[in-house]
């Protein structure tokens, strides 16, 4: 009981300390494919810092939503990723969301950040908000239909189980899984902001949609914004990970704690690489990318019967 | 408990004379709401208390002659008494406040009490006169209060449309209960019970009682009334047809297929799966395309009709295959949806109400900003939207939820339509969901948030405080729903054994107050303690930011990339934050269209742009019909301006045309 206690606090303080420094690395990682030297690794701490350090400046009509949003959005995706088993599956409280609970939990920040979008009443939070829910409308599906067809497999929508008995059972090379893999990588680059759907370094006013929501914000505010964001997209590669690489989670906590740093250092190096080769879509062509994604998703949950069958 | 549940009934009967007589004066609208309160706090009490009771009958001599009204109220009834009480409580609390603004009272205030009554009275009915008599009850009464306002544009043709639409449901219905009731005639529903009807009969009454509950519920493609009568009626009332009378209709599907028929089919599964996948998309894709802040909400209520449909699809699928404990599931997941939509539909147009009523317009277009002149509304309004949109903590998400867990279950299906459909199901759920999100995301942002685009929404005030009792009561409640999901999962147990002849686990025992519907390491879900990590985690940051970091705080203008602009038409309205949604679905779903005209160079006109858009599904079922019954009465016209001599000529020739036929049938 204390040890999974212990577990469960170590996790939620490990995926907070490591978020920033895995942002750093794609950031490095870009810098240095475009041949410049790039801000240090650890530079995403200092921005925090400094943010946290500075006022506020607050628009004049800004509500009380706008000011409670930036709290709700870090809490909710903290949670979520909490609830993410990273180097060990024995997590105290990991049934109190499964799969699906965490997709939604997502879902509950970004509602919070598209209202916090449209608070002040600019344009641009009006585009970023509206792009949002149109990218979201299209990637929660697909999200929810890949943990569909892993909780198929698996017999469970909870992530430690699933890890499990990925890990232990012979799974053996599925089409579903495969499809699922592919589904997931490309939900978890819409969701994260990233390109080829968004670019988190844009400066074209037109072509943001993270950025744009944000745009208004500033101080604190920003800074729980910023490390909701850094978390997000840790929390992805976790579950890429526990879902589809688990290995490790079992071997006791020092083995999983490095292979869970090994294995954040080579996703976040294969995302900045991958981010370098491919240019920005258009934002029109973002529903192909992601209805593909629900395709592959859907198909896996109806290939499943295919590959028992064989 | 079924002689307190129709003394609930008669009183509420006796209120309407007195709402007709005292209507002019305003304690009237005290003695009425006051009156529907307590009674269906009442009647709340009573369907609580006979949830786990053994069904009590009753036999009234009243209706057809040496056949009586027959009343029983079984755990099904009582749970479908608990959301009529439950949402008349509220709809009567808030309308206590909210009917001050109520300009002829004398065209509400006797028809409300009448409509309360005759939805409870649907739900205690156990024969098919009753049954009828009291559907039709609450369809003219229902469709009295649309026409409350019926002065104002559009109202007419929605009480037009909606009178045609509630005597098509009680038709199919009429011919539903007729082929049960089968040569012997046997009206009470046990006598139809016992007479097990199979094959060909059975499946004709299904599908007539999916048109006549399908239409009343407002399943697609029989949804079209919805949208048009729902808005037309005075706040109160379209909270309690969207909240209340689409359950209403869901029970009638319920007690028809499950225990009127019972012994569920292949087909009709995949038939109610097929119809709530659609109803669910096509319901939302709808609303996201509304301006109208009532008409998104009655197309929100299709929507959520389809989602309980698929729950109710799924539990007839798993009956089917002889696999209770999942059919328990699903029907779980449908009735604990049919409560939460109650709860949160509500509180919408309790929202709405008080909105319309702050500045008397109802188009989001005309608002923004009314987070700052309406707070606690927008706060209630707020709870609603992040429930409705099946976000955790909060209600919405526990049903679909359960839903899901259902969905992951049809493995066990040996048909192959079942494994393609149940999937495909699955997807269209999780879209719908996705898109109630974006399309709440709308409806409040541009309501609420930003700007005041009119000068009434920067005048706006704040509701009156019986009205904001009712909202945060529900609100409260969508709360409650969300962190306590034991709690309803248990209170539907014994509806749910009534239905399926098994339930889900009972939650309360398990520890941390834990939601396990089939066993924990398949899948388990805590509200609690997502809510409270929530909480704690976000009060815990604001704390330590505020103590060790900084807490100045400076008010500016907007930076707005460095060009704002004060102007408030520059932000972005319904239409243009539904447009990349319009864009990605509607090709396909609407036919959309957007032209754009721009002035030739040198011109100073203004460029437009146009968007076209269309209605499949009206033009597909309902065009053509509406075309059909106008030319034939074209053509039947020439039989109104005959001479005497022909009319007597027909008389004649119908007469002789029967005698032959009875001739030639012996």
């Amino acid at each position: 009981m204390i040890q999974a206690l212990l577990v469960q606090g170590v996790q939620m303080a490990l995926v907070l300390a490591l978020a920033p420094l895995l942002t750093g690395l794609v950031r490095k990682v870009k810098a240095r494919l475009q041949r410049r030297r790039g801000p240090s690794l650890i530079q995403p701490y200092r921005d925090l810092k400094r943010l946290l350090g500075k006022e506020v400046v607050l628009a004049e009509n800004a509500s009380w939503l706008f000011r409670v949003a930036p709290y709700v959005i870090f809490a909710v995706t903290w949670v979520a990723a909490a609830l993410v088993p990273t180097f060990a599956t024995g997590l105290l409280f990991s049934w109190s969301g499964d799969l699906i609970a965490i997709t939604a939990l997502l879902g509950s920040a970004r509602f919070a950040q598209a209202l916090a979008a449209m608070d002040i009443g600019t344009s641009f939070g009006g585009i970023g908000a509206s792009r949002e829910v149109m990218i979201a409308s299209l990637a929660e599906p697909a999200m929810l239909m890949i943990a569909l067809t892993v909780a198929l497999i698996a017999g469970s929508t909870q992530l430690s189980t699933i890890a499990d008995y990925m890990a232990f059972s012979a799974v053996g090379l599925r089409v579903s899984l495969a499809l699922g893999l592919v589904g997931l990588i490309i939900v978890a680059l819409a969701e994260n902001a990233r390109i080829p759907v968004d670019n988190p370094a844009t400066h074209l006013e037109l072509t943001m949609v993270h950025e744009a929501m944000v745009l208004e914000y500033s101080g604190r505010h920003l800074a729980m914004i910023d490390l909701a964001a850094s978390l997000k997209l840790l929390l992805y590669i976790s579950v890429i990970a526990c879902i589809f690489f688990p290995v490790g989670l079992a071997w006791g906590y020092a083995i999983g704690f490095v292979l869970y740093l090994a294995k954040l250092a080579v996703a976040g190096v294969l995302l900045g690489v991958f981010e370098m080769s491919i240019a920005k879509m258009r934002v029109f062509r973002v529903p192909n990318f992601l209805g593909a994604a629900l395709m592959l998703g859907l198909l896996g949950v109806l290939l499943r019967f295919v590959s028992e069958g064989m | 408990m079924i002689v307190p549940a129709l003394a609930c009934i008669a009183l509420l009967l006796c209120l309407a004379p007195a709402g007709a007589w005292l209507a002019p004066a305003p304690a009237g609208r005290g003695v009425v709401y006051g009156g529907c309160l307590g009674i269906s706090a009442a009647t709340l009490l009573i369907g609580l208390v006979s949830l786990g009771a053994a069904p009590s009958l009753m036999t009234l001599p009243l209706g057809l002659p040496w056949i009586g009204a027959h009343f029983r109220l079984d755990p099904l009834a009582a749970f479908f008494l608990v959301v009529v009480g439950l949402g008349s409580a509220g709809a009567s609390l808030y309308a206590l406040g909210y009917g001050r603004h109520e300009p002829e009272p004398q065209r509400v205030l006797p028809f409300y009490p009448v409509f309360l009554a005759g939805l409870q009275l649907v739900v205690l009915a156990a024969d098919a006169f009753s049954f009828l008599f009291a559907w039709e009850l609450m369809s003219l009464t229902s469709w009295a209060l649309v026409m409350a306002h019926h002065r104002e544009p559009g109202n007419a043709y929605a009480g037009y449309v909606y009178i045609i639409m509630a005597i098509f449901s009680g038709l199919a219905l009429l011919l539903c209960f007729g082929l049960l009731a089968g040569p012997t005639g046997g009206y009470t529903f046990a006598a139809m019970r016992a007479a097990h009807p199979t094959g060909g009969i059975a499946a004709l009454a299904l599908l007539l009682a999916l048109i006549g509950a399908g239409s009343k519920a407002g399943v697609v493609p029989l949804h079209a009334w919805l949208p048009l009568a729902h808005p037309a009626a005075p706040s109160h009332v379209s909270a309690l047809m969207s909240g209340v009378m689409t359950k209403v209709a869901v029970y009638g599907f319920l007690r028809i297929a499950f225990d009127v028929i019972g012994a569920p089919t292949v087909w009709s599964g995949i038939l109610v799966l097929a119809v709530g996948g659609i109803t669910a998309v096509l319901g939302v894709l709808y609303a996201l395309m509304e301006q109208d802040l009532k008409r998104l909400l009655a197309y929100s209520t299709v929507e959520n009709v389809g989602i309980i449909f698929i729950g109710i699809g799924l539990a007839l699928a798993f009956g089917a295959n002889g696999l209770p404990a999942a059919a328990a599931l699903g029907l779980t997941a449908a009735l604990f949806h049919v409560f939460n939509h109650a709860i949160f539909k509500s509180l919408l147009f309790f929202g709405v109400g008080a909105v319309h009523t702050a500045t008397g317009q109802r188009d989001m277009d005309h608002f923004g900003g009314l987070i700052n002149r309406m707070p606690k509304t927008a706060f209630a309004f707020l709870v609603g939207c992040v429930a409705i949109s099946a976000l955790p903590p909060l209600n919405g998400f526990v049903s679909e939820w359960l839903t899901f867990q259902a969905i992951l279950l049809h493995p066990d299906l040996p048909q192959w339509g079942f494994k393609i459909m149940i999937p495909a199901d699955g997807a269209l759920l999780a879209l719908s969901a996705a898109l109630a999100a974006a399309c709440f995301v709308k409806a409040f942002g541009v309501t609420f948030l930003g700007r005041p685009r009119t000068e009434v929404a920067a005048a706006a005030h704040e509701a009156d405080s019986f009205s904001l009792a009712a909202m945060a009561a529900f609100a409260a409640l969508c709360l409650l729903a969300g962190i306590f999901p034991g709690v309803v999962i248990d209170l539907l147990a014994p509806v749910v054994h009534a239905m399926t002849g098994t339930q889900v686990p009972t939650q309360l025992g398990i520890a941390w107050l834990s939601t396990v519907p089939i066993e924990t390491a398949r899948s388990s879900y805590n509200g609690l303690l997502v809510f409270l990590f929530i909480a704690a985690s976000a009060w815990l940051t604001v704390l330590a930011i505020h103590r060790f970091a900084s807490r100045a705080l400076r008010r500016g203008p907007a930076w707005d990339c460095g060009f704002p602009d004060p102007r408030p038409q520059t932000q972005y309205t319904g239409g243009s934050f539904a447009q990349p949604i319009r864009r990605v679905f509607g090709a396909v779903v609407f036919r959309t269209r957007e032209t754009v005209t721009m002035p030739p160079p040198g011109d100073i006109g203004p460029a437009r742009i146009e968007k076209h858009f269309s209605d499949v599904i009206w033009d597909v079922f309902y065009a053509p019909v509406a075309a059909a019954v106008w030319t034939a009465s074209g053509l039947l016209n020439h039989m109104q301006f005959l001479t005497i001599r022909r009319y007597l000529g027909f008389v004649f020739a119908a007469l002789v045309s029967l005698l032959l036929m009875l001739a030639l049938w012996q």
